[in-house]
């Protein structure tokens, strides 16, 4: 064995012993599914920047700089902690350190609206989980699966529209440092509706790594909207996988905000299963000091007459970094598929890097694909344009970045988490 | 007013000012004329602190204060404003939202205090009844997906909303549609006053029909190779620059 892979399996060992130690001793996911997590992690470990999607984003170096080794100390919360995190106009459901609190969380009776945690499912319900996000294709949603808390499972039974957002309120909490895998299973049923916002955030002085996986089903006529917020400080990093699988004129968007975070890594993956769906996949991102935020996204078109829109927008500053990789299958069967993708960023000083990487794979004829990507410096034209009109230099900066990033701040329909996510953008430029 | 000597500017090693003189008084209006490349803009552009030009020679002094010192927003600041031949767009920023940073910043740079939004839009609505601007475009994007004589008409809204001491108009006639031009050419007549000053720099003689200049200077080569009266624009409008180019090849 080579003294890469050595190393390799290593860290992943010992990160694996050290779970098992501390798990607890009801697992949630089917068993089978527990075994091939398992061997799936033992097999190829927790990527590093060799894996090609991982080049920039090396989870096995953070976890041996950083994680050597974990306590998994929690705290409990109490109302009070949670109260400033909740959002007024939205039926507030909380989740620490990945297990669903259901004391915490807002208890409304809302037809069509079923949340219930994993250890509460019917053996149906739980076949569902790790239906979509599979252990074989990715060693973090493995990780997940062998060692995920007592998650939340919601579900939207047909035709039946919530009228008001649903909030999950994600939160860690510990001592020293940590490891949190949490899950969520979503299901909005045929023809219903739903609004999701799903916030992050690590309190306390714990340093997390936080392994997130969320699996989303969209079914015929569906509709889910989400907003992500992810503001978890400097002491976290995070992996979001979200997979998402859209059903005949299903409609998914998506928006996600991140605002703090010492490591973001989205992976946010949605398959357009059949005819006529569409999704939209929006993301910004702000980050400074040495943040990194990435963004990797695959919109699978699997069927014709489907849409995917994507648009991503990134401001570094100071020594951050950032990533963009959109890929986009566009199937044999995938006829009449309109496929868009954008990214634009803005460099802050000449330490901030951000990569950008769009990749098509087409295998269909008659399709509509465009992409295209933008990185660079503030337009020194502009700046020129607002300090002759007496607008001072930083001022003038804050106006350009504030209107570079509305027309995504302004996909966020949530008067109060608009005003959540614009402050602390404000507050970061 | 201002007063400028000997100035030199080039960027990268092609000096396109070559020693300007100028004088303006308040109360006075100079027009500028000059073939196409001959620095009128790049003159606008150093005199209203753009910083990719390399000031090799030269002062400029601005109601008694050296104008080369201070950076761009200061010099708006303090009462100097640029017409922009070539407006720019600026997608996301609203008219409103620009003007009202714009001329705040503007009064606490003089320790005055915030405007009301109400004193605000009261002003932004009689401003833009001098230059006749559609409301609707006050709130759109600065410029963004203006037309060329839209984007022309706003820069002398916001002149006339921030009230400078020194403007300079850089062919803001230029695009304009006959109407347009006696609009902003009013609009303009209306903001003089004995206490500010104007140049117009201009390809065509009619924009001096409505805004009659006290100077006219022609520019050519980095200089000013010819300074008169009113006349002196009528007489190119006649013969063209010709005569000047012959005269002054050598200089070059
Ligand atoms: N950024 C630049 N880089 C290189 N050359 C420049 C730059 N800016 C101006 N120049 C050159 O300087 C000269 C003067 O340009 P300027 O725009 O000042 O002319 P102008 O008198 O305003 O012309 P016009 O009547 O066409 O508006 C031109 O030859 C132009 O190409
Ligand atoms: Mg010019």
């Amino acid at each position: 064995m080579s003294l890469i892979a050595e190393n390799k399996s290593a860290v992943t060992q010992t990160l694996l012993d050290q779970l098992q130690n501390n798990a607890s001793k009801v697992a949630f996911m089917p068993d089978s599914e527990i075994v091939s997590a398992i061997r799936y992690l033992e097999d190829k470990g927790i990527p590093n920047n060799k894996h090609e999607d991982y080049k920039y984003c090396n989870i096995e170096g953070i976890l041996r700089k950083e994680f050597k080794s974990v306590e998994q100390s929690f705290n409990a919360l109490i109302p009070e902690d949670i109260a400033p995190l909740k959002l007024e106009e939205a039926i507030n459901l909380v989740v620490v350190n990945g297990n669903y609190v259901s004391a915490l969380s807002e208890k409304m009776i809302v037809r069509g609206l079923t949340v219930k945690a994993f250890n509460e499912l019917s053996a149906l319900e739980k076949n569902l989980l790790s239906s979509q996000a599979k252990s074989e294709s990715d060693a973090l949603i493995a990780l997940n699966s062998a060692f995920c808390g007592n998650g939340l499972y919601l579900e939207i039974e047909n035709a039946n529209v919530i009228p008001m957002p649903i909030h999950i309120i994600y939160v860690n909490s510990g001592n020293g440092n940590c490891v949190v895998n949490t899950r969520s299973f979503i299901r909005i049923g045929p023809n219903a509706e739903a609004t999701l916002v799903e916030s992050f955030y690590n309190i306390g002085n714990s340093k997390v790594f936080s392994n997130f996986v969320s699996e989303k089903l969209v079914e015929e006529n569906a509709k889910l909207t989400c907003f992500t917020f992810q503001n978890e400080g400097s002491l976290s990093y995070s992996v979001h996988t979200n997979q998402a699988k859209i059903f005949k004129y299903g409609n998914y968007s998506n928006m996600t905000a991140t605002l703090s975070g010492e490591l973001v890594r989205n992976n946010h993956n949605v398959v357009l299963a059949e005819p006529n769906c569409e999704a939209h996949l929006n993301g910004l991102f702000i980050t400074q000091g040495t943040q990194q935020v990435d963004n990797h996204t695959l919109i699978d078109h699997q069927m014709p007459n489907c849409e995917s829109n994507e648009l991503y927008k990134g401001i570094a500053k100071d020594k951050s970094s950032g990533t963009f990789n959109g890929k986009i299958f566009v199937r044999k069967d995938a006829q009449k598929t309109n496929a868009y993708q954008s990214s634009k960023n803005i460099l802050m000083s000449d330490d901030a890097t951000i990569n950008t990487k769009p990749q098509l794979e087409i295998y269909a004829d008659d399709v509509k694909c465009s992409h295209g990507t933008s990185t660079g410096k503030i337009d020194t034209e502009a700046l020129f344009y607002l300090k002759a009109r007496g607008i001072g230099e930083d001022t003038a900066r804050k106006l350009l970045l504030q209107a570079f990033a509305q027309e995504l701040i302004d996909k966020i329909e949530i008067p109060t988490l608009q005003e959540r996510v614009l402050h602390l953008f404000e507050e970061s430029l | 007013m201002i007063s400028i000597k000997n100035l030199h500017a080039s960027i990268g090693d092609k000096e396109i000012l070559r020693g300007i003189n100028l004088e303006v008084k308040a109360g006075e209006v100079h027009a500028i004329m000059g073939p196409n490349g001959s620095g009128k803009s790049t003159l606008s552009s150093v005199l209203a602190g753009r910083e990719d030009y390399e000031i090799t020679e030269g002062e400029v002094i601005f109601n008694g204060k050296n104008l080369l010192d201070m950076a761009a927003e200061d010099r708006a600041r303090e009462g100097l404003f640029l017409a922009f031949q070539y407006p720019i767009e600026i997608p996301g920023v609203s008219n409103i939202n620009f003007l009202r940073t714009a001329l705040n910043e503007i009064r606490a740079y003089h320790g005055q205090e915030e405007m009301s939004a109400k004193d605000f839009l009261a002003l932004v609505k009689d401003k833009s009844k001098l230059v006749e601007l559609d409301s609707k475009l006050a709130s759109r994007s600065v410029n963004e997906g203006f037309s060329g004589g839209e984007k022309k008409r706003n820069e002398i809204f916001q002149m006339a909303m921030l009230n400078p001491k020194l403007a300079i108009l850089d062919e803001t006639d230029s695009g304009l549609d006959i109407d347009a031009l006696r609009i902003v050419a009013s609009g303009v007549n209306k903001l003089k006053s004995k206490d500010n000053a104007t140049i117009l720099i201009t390809h065509y003689q009619r924009l001096l029909d409505y805004i009659v200049p006290d100077f006219v200077h022609i520019l050519y080569k980095g200089r000013i190779v010819k300074s008169g009266g009113k006349e002196l624009a009528l007489e190119l409008e006649a013969k063209g620059y010709d005569e000047i180019k012959k005269e002054f090849e050598l200089a070059d």
